[in-house]
């Protein structure tokens, strides 16, 4: 069992450390034979625009696409949901997603970076509240009725699930906490 | 579920959390919209929004200063990815302007005319993450103890010459690893003669790590330029004049995007690096007149 994480671009490397951290066997994915080595795959945040933008020209795009229709399992953070959400408010026109997930979302939906910060978190299935970092992220502004939601944040839905694809606005990957990348596993 | 509301900005965290997400990235100089728009549609991870490219300073000279704000809000408003912007070194007031103005990331650089040549901006008291740049660890750690999010080496900006670049990221990374190896008495001699708070060199000597990402700027002008940045171990390139003064500027952004990320692949590396036209002409370190690197104490 291999855990792969998309590394064109963004925080790859924090999220590894996190899934070896529970034992798990990772790989960095930048090509098709990255790809299809793994069983699941992790989508990091950075910028969602420049990770589009590579995923065309690095060819992994369609493969990708044609995992997740395959049930493989995933995980998106901040620009991975953006990625996998089925459309973006405020994308630009040229921007690919995976419409994995049935919620569409709004990119920098919190403001520029001034606005980043920290919160405590109740997400469902975990004792204890979680530490979230908001980075310029994503606000979840359409859900479909299929999404199962496992936390919210002044209303706003910031960790969901549906099938085998979990997103969260936040970044669990930057705190020690790996509760989170647990619970994806479980699902893996 | 219970509502959450308390929220916490500005924290060290959430600084150096944005530093986590640009890494694997190109920044890209840029002087107004248009430049911003090839610069995103090319992958960009990031501008930074200035009057004048290094090269152009270097050339005109006289005193470089912060941007006009209505530039960067232009800037802003055109593109979507995080905009940064330079202030002076020590020129506290020209950083609170671009906090005002919601700059993603606040450069303190040595490419515009220091306005205080004892000390840098306490950035400590900023809630707008800081990138500073350095040539050598003890630099790095004085930035990261004043509250740098980011450190990228200084290079020589404006010259197309990587070669300042490189020596800056070896002199870092060769310290840390030397640092690795001291046992602890020889920690205290470490600090001195860095010039650099000891709690931060334990905490290097333990961890093997810089605290703060390290990215690599000054002298970038070819996908092969960052590709080498990146196996050094930089985790971002900026590429200052090296896009706007080549001959095709698109096609050289993208390819420069596509060799930060496959740095490690010479196959792909030598896909992109075809039919670029010409890199800026750059310049020797023998040719210049004035060492940007100096700057910053």
């Amino acid at each position: 069992m291999k855990v792969g994480i998309l590394a064109l671009q963004g925080a790859f490397s924090v999220h590894e450390e996190m899934l070896q951290s529970l034992g798990a066997d990772t790989v960095q994915v930048r090509t098709t034979q990255d790809l299809n080595s793994v069983d699941a795959l992790v989508m990091p945040g950075g910028e969602s625009t420049t990770m589009s933008h590579l995923l065309n020209t690095s060819e992994l795009f369609d493969p990708i696409a044609e995992r997740i229709n395959n049930a493989m399992p995933v995980f998106g953070t901040c620009a991975g949901m953006i990625l996998l959400a089925k459309s973006i408010a405020d994308g630009r026109p040229d921007q690919r997603f995976y419409g994995a997930i049935d919620i569409d979302v709004q990119r920098n939906a919190y403001g520029r970076q001034v606005e980043s910060f920290e919160t405590e978190l109740n997400v469902e299935g975990l004792k204890s509240p979680f530490h979230a970092m908001f980075i310029r992220a994503p606000q979840v502004v359409r859900l479909g009725t299929d999404v199962e939601v496992l936390s919210r944040h002044e209303g706003k839905v910031v960790l969901a699930r549906q099938g085998s694809v979990m997103v969260a606005s936040f970044h669990p990957e930057l705190t020690s906490d790996n509760r989170i990348h647990s619970l994806f596993l479980q699902e893996v | 579920m219970t509502k959450n509301v308390a929220r916490t900005t500005g924290s060290m965290q959430i600084k150096r959390g944005l530093a986590e997400m640009l890494k694997g990235g190109v920044i890209m100089d840029v002087v107004n919209s248009e430049q911003a728009k090839i610069a995103e549609d090319a992958g960009a991870v990031a501008v930074m929004a200035l009057e004048r490219v290094p090269a152009d300073i270097r050339r005109d000279g006289g005193v470089a200063r912060m941007s006009d704000p209505e530039m960067i809000i232009a800037i802003q408003a055109s593109v979507t990815i995080p905009v940064m912007a330079k202030a002076r070194i020590g020129h506290f007031v020209e950083a609170q302007i671009l906090q005002s103005l919601g700059v993603d990331f606040i450069d303190e650089s040595e490419v515009l005319t220091p306005a205080d040549e004892t000390h840098h901006i306490d950035k400590l008291a900023f809630d707008t993450p800081f990138v500073c740049g350095a040539t050598n660890l003890g630099e790095a750690l004085r930035r990261i103890s004043e509250g740098a999010a980011l450190i990228r080496s200084k290079g020589e900006a404006g010259t197309g010459n990587v070669v300042e670049a490189v020596r800056h990221l070896r002199n870092i990374f060769g310290d840390i690893r030397k640092i690795t190896q001291a046992d602890s008495a020889e920690l205290f001699d470490w600090a001195k003669k860095l010039g650099a708070p000891l709690p931060l060199v334990q905490e290097i000597a333990e961890t093997g790590l810089l605290q703060v990402p390290l990215f690599c700027a000054g002298g970038i002008a070819t996908p092969a330029d960052a590709a080498l940045a990146m196996q050094l171990g930089a985790q971002s390139v900026f590429v200052g004049s090296g896009i706007f003064k080549s001959d095709d500027p698109s096609p050289r952004a993208k390819a420069i995007v596509e060799a930060t990320t496959h740095y490690l692949d010479a196959d792909i590396l030598a896909k992109v690096s075809r039919n670029l036209g010409a890199p800026m002409t750059g310049i020797g370190m023998d040719q210049i007149n004035e060492r940007y690197a100096e700057r910053g104490w």
